[in-house]
């Protein structure tokens, strides 16, 4: 290397430090993008792949007691079923506001938490939930009905079993 | 020596050594000799890892009371405690549903001053809260997050938010009723986004709620893991950010030049007493050494006697006695109130009125009617707003001094009164008249989404502001306004949530009122 002859500067005002040294900044970009990339890798860790959750099929015997209009409340299980001459049918009582589980009522479903209400066909009358409450699938096993929380299905689906 | 003595003065030496450890490791310690006058005892702070994020010395204008009414050191005493009596707790703590409850309730009723751990675990994590909330009040009226603190005021935002998720994580770890639905409802309140994809009808494509809902919980469900993952995050992982950040945050005090005085400070302050050796500095052009590296001035160039004192024993003792005194209200409120313990968490039932910690009743009073805009709109407006406060009021008037700046106290005041107005009239009005859906039934979602008495309150407040600002020709006027009505609209939705909501979140005029009582 040659020394080209600057003007003489003052030690408190030193000079830049070059950022033209190849090696230098291959080694700087490496290290840094090992860094980035093990951070990407690591923050894959907190979302699992299959994601665990209770079985959401479940199976019920409706009381031959059971008045149309009236809900059946599986125990453990957040679901109201009701049946009338048309058919059956699961309404979930979680509520689409933030989550709570839904009073059946004469006139539908009352939220405790928030007090959103709901007619009977799950449809928002009050309060601040967003969306209707979801109309799950039922399906018919012998005697009993197979309700799978996780398949939720149009409003309106009744099933004659 | 002859060799025949040397055998025997080995000895003797060693055992001159031995009787001369305790004294010799107190010498290692305090290199500098015993803290007892000012030279070893600011030697003796530098010399320490602990002590020196202190100056030596410090202004007498940061030692007076009404300065910080002692409010940050108050948020570091209390947090102090919550990690003993943490540690203490986790000695029986188990992080499993069900397990969780029963482990509690053995701390409750079977562990040896279990209950009291407790207990003062609790009451020094609320005490925590209310501090920091009024340290940012007092760094925020004494205009103290001016330049150059603007960064120190960031870090302080960071503090505030970890603060607060410390609470809401370890809300959810005594698996009982309150504990679950509470989180139940947080964890709904981060899918909240979804009112807006779905509304947009783009969730299939992008679903940001779930996406954060599912990283808070690790499941649809608010189970094992995500008991797991709040344990982690209150024991482990929130502290350790506290810690790091709180280090930053003392150490840029220091770097800052210290707290924020008024320029006048000096000639306001009475002459020191006797007992203290005032340092004469002389009026230096520059510092040295430190020039090399440092750019700009020091703080201390072009100052004439320094009005400080030492750091110890004058700071140490008012530090000391900061931390007496929240551990005395912490132990105090232990004795009377006990932490509330109710029964085990029930999936299927909630909690009626399910209501969490008492500082985000504010929040759950927004969110009780619409979830996106009350638990997430606004909360991030806020924020975005307090960290733009230092860039975008770039004022000098009034610095270090309380209430400084255009305006002054009866601004502050006229403010207060008018936050607090505006929030009562138009919760009154939400409550008496109902709100969007029961105006118009069939009024879309996004507007019931958006429309939130809090979007109103708002707006309200934005305005006000801006006309302060015109009025005033003062962005620090218009700041002082804005600050002032959220800290009272958050007081006014806090009090409707914690004392006036009742089952199914009903408006009443108190508990007793409530049915079933
Ligand atoms: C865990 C939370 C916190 C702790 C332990 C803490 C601690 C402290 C302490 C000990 C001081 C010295 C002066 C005093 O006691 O007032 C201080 C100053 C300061 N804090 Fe905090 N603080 C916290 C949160 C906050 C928050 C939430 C903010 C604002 C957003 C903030 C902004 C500031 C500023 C700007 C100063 C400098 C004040 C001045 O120069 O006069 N801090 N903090
Ligand atoms: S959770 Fe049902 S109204 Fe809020």
């Amino acid at each position: 290397m040659t020394t080209v002859s600057k003007p003489a500067r003052s030690r408190l005002d030193p000079e830049p430090i070059p950022r033209r040294d190849m090696l230098g900044l291959a080694a700087l970009w490496a290290a840094g993008s090992a860094l980035v990339l093990a951070v990407l890798g690591m923050a894959r860790l907190p979302k699992a792949a299959v994601v665990s959750s209770p079985s959401k099929r479940f199976t019920v015997m409706l009381p031959d007691s059971l008045q149309p209009g009236q809900a059946f409340l599986p125990s453990g299980r957040s679901v109201a079923v009701f049946r009338d001459q048309e058919g059956t049918w699961a309404v979930s009582t979680i509520c689409t506001h933030l989550g709570c589980i839904v009073r059946s009522t004469p006139a539908g479903f009352e939220c405790p938490c928030h007090g959103s209400s709901f007619a009977p066909d799950g449809t928002v009358v009050r309060g601040p939930a967003p969306r209707a409450l979801s109309w799950l699938k039922v399906s018919a096993a012998g005697e009993k009905l197979v309700i799978d929380e996780g398949t939720v299905v149009p409003p309106g689906t009744k099933v004659q079993v | 020596m002859s060799g025949k003595i040397s055998s025997q003065t080995g000895l003797l030496e060693m055992w001159d050594n031995l009787r001369a450890v305790p004294r010799r490791i107190v010498d290692s310690a305090f290199r500098s000799g015993k803290p007892n006058t000012d030279r070893t005892r600011s030697t003796f702070i530098f010399g320490n890892l602990f002590l020196h994020l202190h100056s030596v010395r410090v202004h007498r204008w940061s030692l007076r009371w009404t300065t910080t009414f002692g409010l940050g050191i108050v948020c570091g005493a209390a947090f102090l405690i919550t990690l003993v009596t943490g540690i203490l707790l986790m000695f029986y703590y188990k992080p499993y549903p069900d397990v969780a409850y029963e482990s509690i309730k053995d701390i409750h009723f079977i562990v040896p001053t279990g209950r009291f751990i407790r207990n003062i675990h609790r009451w020094a994590a609320n005490i925590m809260v209310v501090a920091v909330i009024l340290h940012m009040a007092r760094t925020f009226y004494t205009a103290a997050y001016r330049k150059p603190r603007e960064f120190n005021w960031l870090i302080g935002m960071g503090l505030l938010v970890i603060t607060l998720a410390l609470s809401f994580t370890g809300y959810l770890l005594p698996w009982d009723q309150l504990a679950y639905w509470a989180i139940t409802i947080g964890a709904n309140i981060a899918q909240s986004p979804r009112e807006v994809t779905d509304a947009l009808g783009i969730t299939e494509r992008f679903d940001p709620g779930e996406w954060m809902r599912l990283m808070l919980l690790g499941s649809d469900v608010v189970g094992p893991v995500a008991l797991i993952r709040f344990y982690l995050m209150h024991v482990m992982i929130l502290p350790l950010a506290l810690t790091a950040l709180m280090g930053v945050h003392f150490w840029r005090i220091r770097k800052d030049g210290g707290l924020t005085r008024p320029v006048n400070a000096d000639q306001k302050l009475s002459p020191p007493g006797g007992d203290t050796y005032p340092v004469f500095s002389e009026a230096p052009a520059r510092t040295y050494q430190i020039a090399a590296i440092v750019k700009g001035r020091t703080s201390q160039v072009g100052n004439g006697p320094e009005n400080t004192v030492p750091s110890m024993p004058h700071l140490f003792y008012a530090e000391l006695g900061l931390l007496m005194l929240t551990a005395f209200l912490c132990l105090a409120f232990s004795v009377v109130w006990d932490a509330p313990l109710k029964e085990i968490a029930n999936p299927a039932v909630p909690e009626n009125p399910a209501k969490a910690p008492w500082y985000y009743l504010g929040l759950q009073e927004m969110v009780s009617f619409s979830a996106f805009m009350g638990g997430f709109g606004i909360p991030a407006i806020v924020l975005i707003g307090l960290g733009l406060i230092p860039f975008v009021e770039r004022e000098e008037s009034g610095t270090g001094e309380w209430f400084g700046g255009p305006g002054g106290w009866p601004l502050a005041r006229n403010s207060a009164l008018f936050g607090l107005s505006a929030a009562i009239v138009v919760e009154a009005v939400a409550i008496r008249f109902g709100w969007i859906r029961e105006w118009f039934p069939d009024a879309p979602q996004l507007l019931i989404t958006f429309v939130n008495p809090g979007t109103v309150l708002t707006l309200v407040y934005a305005s006000y502001s801006v006309w302060l600002i015109r009025r005033f020709q003062s962005t620090r006027a218009g700041a002082v306004g804005l600050f002032t009505c959220f800290l009272c609209g958050f007081v006014v939705l806090t009090i409707i949530g914690a004392y006036f909501r009742g089952p199914n979140w009903v408006f009443y005029w108190s508990p007793a009122e409530w049915p079933g009582h």
